[in-house]
């Protein structure tokens, strides 16, 4: 690589300002939607949402932020942030799990940053996010088993990792890049790469 | 429904004024030490003394409680679930035992929480834990905007309902509602951001050069202590487990 | 006074425009602002007066968000490399602050500055003092009100001590007694430097006494006129005015007013906690109810109630026989949301929180669709509204891609598109330009005289005055006088 394209590479990897201020509200405002979710099941069926299985089912959601994240702000460490403050903002807000889920906020970025990094962060398609999604998936399964599921037969254990994982892969995965696209639709997203895709308006 | 959302500290004891990365890495460690053991007794230990610890350092237990109901929620159900789908020797006390893990880890965090101020954790962080300043300080920024989006949620709701639109009772209709409150507080928030990005570069947010700081935050012996004070109150309970008989390990 | 007096400010020929548009927001731009001279900017929307801020204020970056003609200085220099020289003041108070305490806010500028601690604080108290900043350094900036947080934006910008001090619709989001303070503080901030201003502000009347010149940008071009006021809104006042500029003293139209029908929707001693005590308020067919007061009065609150949005603890409303039908007896509040919408059509002060589907036709056709009305119907009624939108070319596009002005005309419309009897409007003039503000009183007017009954929260005198056939002042949430009938 030369001089040039290695300055530009680095310039281009470099965060402005808007890319971490929108990847904050971003993680902010998906945090408060997971405070809404979680008052909409409470009010519709407590039981559902304390019974695991159940909650697998619906638990693409929480890995949203990560791969959201990445795949509108494009830089790296985009879905560890999003994915981390996400995690942060629930907390405060007051979830069931206490300052618990900041851990989870944190591998569940860590594990889908892994894929775009191993894309050499060059390729945003539905594929990649779907990848990504289950990847966040898995890190959510390994904590789940580490912090309270330890005591579980196999059989159930594998039952809830199919189900995350696969809620994880159409929510969070076809989920987010769907959502991206819309997004940019409303034109939100213009300063970002991921929002120029939009045909060019008049004045 | 008006929820009152805040995200900023509602203590001011003695507890308030440690150092704030002190505080969280503190409960951290008794977090871990709760996750390590698989018996009911050690977790049960370490969130006694804990909570003995914070009440005389000034938490406020009614607020605790008001904000940590969920928490004990769902300790519940984690263990009746591990009841249902364990397969120990002893189900009862394995169920016994998930369930203080749950509140020996939450319930401390919780309590350390609501005595933290998000920009003392902030500077904190910057100046002791090389956090990049951009990085932090735009993330305080953005959680000054959460209890402005959660209101957001609601008008949105209610403009919904202004058009006809209402979620009844199908789940599909409620989940469409949703979607659709959801999306809308997205693009609001995304826009949000764009123009405060606007307005934190109008005043030198991204320039290259360094920061100076205005509000310098301490690291004094008692924040040591307190530290050091966690591991050995971990250490005091699997000593005491072991002492009992009953400590497992994972 | 600050060092280096003010800044200078050259342009040639200069012109922008931004990425992914395909017209120039400004093109051909010659002038000259002497160092401490007042400079108000004035233009019809889009006439790239925000873009000139933000170029002078160093934010265009020509490598990544657009491209630029022709040359640009502040100082003799690029305006990138004199960042530190001026300072920029934007319009919505909320989005604007950063800190949760408002001496960390005016702090954050310095720090990143990298202006020696010692500096700090004692810059950051003389900043607050000098825009009257009624509170203390640790005062929480989510308790503030518009105005006051206004202040707190124009302490941060003085406490950089800037050449060049860029405003850009300060007063825009903010409520009259709230601007009447911020413009009284922008005042005490001049009197004690020696900065050059540019500001651009729609409210021109209360601003003239604190410039000394106004230059008028042409939309997509360059300077149209440059001169005192007078001079200038003499030989441009006209055709600045329809293009949608507040020029001072030109008239909005007389009074209209309309002969009243039967009650139709009717709150008696309606308390809800907190925001109102004991308020009651009539609508009536053909009349236009407004409510005024001042920010935390109950406007909002008011107009939720009575629009079904809250209920209230205790007191009632309830909808004519002829309004409500079978939900005669039923408070508004608990009429399932169909019903509503038909019956009390209502606009919020955000247009983006009603928009429900992607495209400015769906957004007309979805109340009638909703209802059953066939689609050849549909399709008329959304074509002719489109047509006294001024819409049609819009049609397809992306409703939250409109101008400001356009999605609130497009929120009154799809009010409109169900024919409810009663309309209900929260601040529907708040930021508008004079060209929306009178086609908004036309499509008001219009539903007045079709037998329509309107409750208008707002600050706008002047839309009380033109439109308003009662008004009904609150204040603390109380009726702070008693009903004034015109």
């Amino acid at each position: 690589m030369t001089n040039e394209t290695q300055q530009s590479s680095s310039r281009a990897a470099r965060w402005r300002t808007v890319d971490i201020v929108v990847a904050a509200v971003l993680a902010a405002a998906v945090g408060v939607i997971f405070w809404a979710w979680g008052l909409l099941w409470n009010a519709v069926d407590p039981a559902f949402s304390a019974f695991p299985p159940g909650q697998a089912f619906m638990y693409g959601v929480w890995m949203i932020p990560g791969v959201l994240g990445m795949l509108i702000i494009r830089k790296p460490g985009a879905a560890v942030f999003t994915s981390l403050l996400a995690s942060i903002v629930s907390a405060l807000l007051g979830t069931a799990w206490g300052l618990s889920v900041i851990v989870y906020g944190l591998l569940q970025g860590v594990l889908p940053e892994l894929v775009f990094l191993a894309t050499r962060y060059r390729r945003f398609t539905l594929a990649v996010a779907m990848v990504a999604a289950a990847a966040s998936g898995a890190a959510a399964v390994f904590l789940d088993w580490f912090n309270w599921y330890r005591e579980w037969t196999l059989g159930w254990l594998a039952t809830y990792a199919g189900l995350l994982i696969a809620s994880a892969i159409v929510i969070a995965g076809v989920g987010s890049w769907a959502l991206v696209r819309v997004l940019a639709t409303t034109g939100a997203l213009d300063a970002f790469p991921s929002g120029r895709e939009r045909s060019e308006i008049d004045a | 429904m008006t929820m009152a959302v805040t995200v900023a500290a509602v203590d001011t004891g003695r507890l308030a004024r440690a150092n704030p990365l002190a505080k969280i890495l503190a409960c951290f460690v008794l977090g871990i030490g709760a996750l390590l053991s698989g018996d009911p007794v050690t977790p049960a230990l370490i969130l006694a003394a804990a909570l003995g610890c914070l009440s005389i350092g000034g938490i406020n237990a009614r607020a605790v409680v008001r904000r940590g109901w969920p928490i004990l929620l769902s300790a519940a159900g984690l263990g009746a679930t591990t009841l249902l789908f364990g397969d120990s020797d002893d189900p009862l006390l394995t169920a016994l035992a998930v369930t203080v893990r749950v509140l020996a880890v939450a319930l401390p965090g919780l309590a350390v929480l609501l005595t933290i101020d998000p920009t003392d954790l902030a500077d904190s962080l910057v100046q002791h834990a090389r956090v990049p300043a951009r990085f932090a300080y735009a993330s305080l920024a953005a959680l000054r905007l959460v209890p402005l989006l959660a209101l957001e949620w609601q008008t949105i709701t209610a403009a919904r309902r202004a058009r006809g639109v209402e979620a009844g009772r199908s789940p599909v209709a409620r989940l469409r509602l949703f979607w659709s409150v959801a999306f809308t507080l997205l693009v609001g928030a995304v826009r949000r951001g764009t123009r405060l990005a606007v307005a934190m570069d109008a005043r030198g947010f991204d320039s290259t050069g360094p920061r100076t700081v205005a509000r310098p935050q301490r690291v004094r012996p008692s924040d040591i202590a307190l530290l050091f004070g966690s591991l050995v109150l971990v250490a005091a309970a699997v000593a005491a487990s072991l002492a009992l008989g009953t400590y497992e390990f994972f | 006074m600050i060092s280096g007096g003010g800044a200078r400010v050259r342009a040639r020929g200069w012109g922008w425009r931004h990425a992914g548009r395909r017209s120039p927001a400004v093109r051909g731009l010659d002038l000259d602002i002497e160092p401490g001279e007042r400079i108000l900017l004035l233009g019809a929307s889009g006439a790239g007066k925000s873009t000139l801020l933000a170029a002078l204020a160093g934010l265009l970056d020509p490598d990544h968000s657009g491209e630029a003609t022709g040359e640009l200085t502040v100082d003799g220099r690029d305006p990138r490399t004199t960042r530190d020289r001026s300072a920029l003041v934007l319009q919505d108070p909320e989005t604007q602050l950063v800190m949760a305490r408002a001496g960390d806010d005016v702090a954050f500028g310095l720090e990143n500055r990298a202006v020696p601690r010692e500096s700090i604080w004692p810059r950051v108290d003389a900043a607050l003092d000098a825009v009257g900043f009624p509170y203390g350094r640790t005062h929480r900036t989510d308790q503030l009100s518009g105005g006051e947080q206004q202040r707190l934006a124009l302490a941060g910008a003085l406490a950089l001590e800037p050449g060049l001090l860029l405003l850009d619709e300060p007063t825009a989001n903010v409520d009259p007694g709230g601007a009447a303070v911020v413009r009284q503080a922008i005042r005490a901030v001049l009197g004690s430097t020696g900065a050059t201003m540019v500001l651009v502000e729609h409210r021109v009347a209360e601003t003239l006494d604190m410039i000394d010149r106004v230059v008028v940008l042409e939309p997509g071009g360059g300077v149209r006129a440059s001169g005192t006021p007078s001079d200038v809104f003499t030989a441009h006042g006209e055709s600045l005015a329809a293009e949608g500029v507040w020029v001072p003293d030109l008239p909005l139209g007389t009074p209209r007013r309309s002969a009243p029908g039967p009650d139709q929707l009717r709150a008696e001693d309606v308390t809800v906690d907190p925001g109102l005590h004991g308020v009651s308020a009539v609508l009536t067919a053909g009349e236009v109810v407004a409510v005024t007061g001042p920010n935390g009065a109950g406007k909002s609150t008011l107009a939720g109630v009575l629009g079904g949005l809250r209920a209230p603890e205790s007191g009632t409303v309830r909808g004519s026989a002829d309004l409500a039908g079978p939900d005669a007896d039923v408070p508004p509040h608990r009429w399932r949301a169909p019903a509503l919408a038909a019956r009390i059509g209502m606009v919020f002060q955000d247009p983006e929180h009603q928009f429900l589907t992607a495209r400015v036709r769906d957004e007309l056709a979805f109340g009638p669709r909703r209802r059953g009305a066939p689609d050849g119907d549909v399709a008329r009624l959304v074509d002719d509204l489109l047509d006294r939108l001024h819409l049609t070319g819009l049609a397809n596009a992306n409703p939250f891609t409109l101008s400001g002005g356009e999605k609130r005309r497009l929120s009154v419309a799809t009010a409109l598109t169900t024919s409810p009897p009663v309309l209900i409007l929260d601040e529907p003039t708040f930021g508008q330009d004079r060209r929306t503000w009178l086609e908004l009183v036309d499509l008001l007017a219009a539903h007045r005289s079709d037998g329509g009954s309107i409750l208008i929260a707002t600050h706008d005198t002047a839309l009380v005055e033109v439109l308003a056939d009662r008004v009904l002042p609150l204040d603390a949430g109380r009726v702070a006088a008693s009903e004034v009938a015109r």
